[in-house]
């Protein structure tokens, strides 16, 4: 085991992981955290927390996970380049790796234009391929991005995403490709509705045998609304709803719709769960976490394995 | 004037790695006045470059490398020295190098990096092109600068967010990467985005605030 993640402990067994999402407060407010963090505990093998997703202001993401550990999650920071310079990155590692956080998700960041501080400047010091590098070089070599030397290293699970749907669609396949290279361990994908165009994504993973050098968990979330998934479909970018989903959820009475976006859900886990190479899914109930024990049990993914 | 500075020889070198034939194009508009792609710099290049084993395809001196067309116009002149070579190496601004990748199909080799454009910015209209980051990564990019273009400036893009060739940000701004991807496709080169591009030294950039570097 490169860290102490249980995490990597599910994943290394070879089990199907399930990792879940949880979205912190705009507010200074833990007993949302707390609240939260019910639906989820036993539920999933590991919880993200976001860092400021879409770009808004909330509580810091080490932050929330300290709280949901406290809880008895299994956290998973979220990281984004859009905030914090080579520096503040490096200072926030140590700092969660101090704190017995062993997950670490490398992102990009959404841009600052899509948040409430459209005004705000970006910083984007580096990538997250960037990121990833600097972690594993943390990590394995005991280094700082500049060179120096540390006395003692974050043993940190090193996770990146990856968007099947974004484009050019061939590139994503060299695009995750490097991220392995840099040094990620597993791999979250964007929340997949095309589940044909996921699988040929996967089939170019596996060509490149991949899906042997990184886990990769497939992104699944719920929809409630046909609202919510006209908005995903039309202003969402890198978003692929196709409308056979959305003609789904129309087919139904209106007070039904949050439950046929479950079993829509529970439907396409199925489904990843048997394009090989798949090593888990990631489901991501960003504002619904009390649906989570619900979509897991329906799709036979209880009890979650114990691992110490 | 667009302040330059040649790269150091080695680091061109490298770039020209596994090439035999190299073209070379100078600026005899702000890269003379530098003292960086005039002609007196151009013939100092063709020696190094045959000192170190390499053959010159043949030269050009343009006027103006940021003027997009004077660059198409000078070069058509030397298409058949062009076809012949492997790349082109442009010893002048990253607009000149950018305004050169727009008009052949072969590799344009970064010469010089951009410190400092003083104010102008060059005669290519159309938006930015160079932020004078003084660190020029034209090699890896294809001729296209994720620095001025990329949203989030991404040295190893895109981001999850392109779209149809669009930025996440608005479907008015075209996606830096999807260009560099697709110039880069068109010249068989699409092996320079299999190597991880290393962080970027902003101490020599002007957005780094630290002008008295120079």
């Amino acid at each position: 085991m490169k860290t102490k993640s249980k995490l990597e402990k599910v994943l290394e067994s070879g089990q199907f992981a399930v990792t879940g999402e949880l979205g912190p407060p705009a507010s200074a407010a833990p007993e949302v955290i707390k609240r939260k963090a019910k639906y989820l505990k036993g539920n999933v093998d590991a919880v993200n927390v976001t860092d400021g997703q879409t770009a808004v202001a909330r509580m810091a993401s080490w932050a929330a996970c300290l709280l949901g550990k406290e809880e008895g999650l299994e956290p998973t920071v979220q990281m984004t380049c859009r905030d914090r310079n080579r520096i503040a990155l490096q200072m926030d590692i140590l700092g969660i790796a101090a704190l017995g956080i062993n997950n670490l998700l490398c992102l990009t960041g959404d841009h600052q234009a899509f948040g409430n501080h459209p005004t705000a400047k970006g910083v984007y010091d580096l990538d997250s391929i960037q990121l990833i590098k600097m972690v594993k070089d943390m990590r394995d070599e005991k280094k700082f991005q500049c060179g120096d030397e540390m006395d003692v290293e974050p043993r940190i699970f090193i996770g990146a995403a990856a968007n099947p749907f974004a484009d050019p669609f061939e590139f994503r396949v060299l695009r995750l490709a490097n991220k392995v290279a840099a040094g990620a361990d597993f791999i979250q994908t964007q929340i997949i509705y095309n589940v044909e165009k996921f699988a040929r994504w996967m089939e170019a993973i596996r060509e490149k045998g991949l899906h042997e050098k990184v886990k990769i968990l497939a992104g699944v979330a719920p929809i409630k609304s046909v609202g919510a998934a006209r908005y995903m479909q039309t202003k969402v970018p890198g978003m692929d709803v196709p409308d056979a989903v959305v003609d789904q959820l129309r087919s139904v009475p209106k007070e039904e719709v949050s439950k046929e976006g479950i079993k829509v859900c529970v439907e396409i886990i199925n489904q990843v769960r048997e394009i090989k190479g798949v090593a888990g899914i990631h489901l991501m109930a960003i504002e619904w976490e009390e649906i989570v024990p619900e979509i897991v049990e329906q799709a036979g993914l209880l009890p979650r394995p114990q691992v110490s | 004037m667009l302040t330059t500075k040649q790269k150091p020889l080695e680091q061109i070198l490298e770039y020209l790695d596994g090439e035999n034939s190299v073209f070379l194009v100078g600026c005899q508009g702000c890269a003379e006045g530098c003292h960086t792609g005039g002609e007196q710099e151009i013939l100092d290049m063709k020696q190094r470059l045959e000192e170190a084993g390499k053959t010159i395809a043949g030269i050009s001196l343009i006027d103006f490398m940021c003027n997009d067309n004077l660059v198409r116009m000078t070069l058509q002149a030397h298409e058949d020295r062009i076809i012949d070579a492997d790349s082109l190496l442009a010893l002048c601004c990253g607009i000149g190098v950018q305004a050169t990748s727009a008009v052949v199909d072969k590799l344009v080799h970064p010469g010089c990096n951009t410190v400092s454009m003083g104010g102008r910015h060059g005669e290519w209209r159309e938006g930015e092109r160079c932020m004078e980051c003084g660190d020029c990564v034209l090699e890896f990019t294809g001729g296209i600068c994720p620095v001025a273009r990329c949203a989030k400036m991404l040295l190893n893009g895109p981001c999850g967010g392109s779209v149809d060739g669009k930025c996440e940000i608005s479907p008015d701004i075209s996606c830096a990467w999807q260009q560099i991807i697709e110039r880069l496709s068109k010249l068989g080169r699409l092996d320079k985005l299999e190597r991880i591009v290393a962080p970027k030294d902003w101490s020599v950039s002007l957005m780094a605030g630290s002008a008295s570097q120079r």
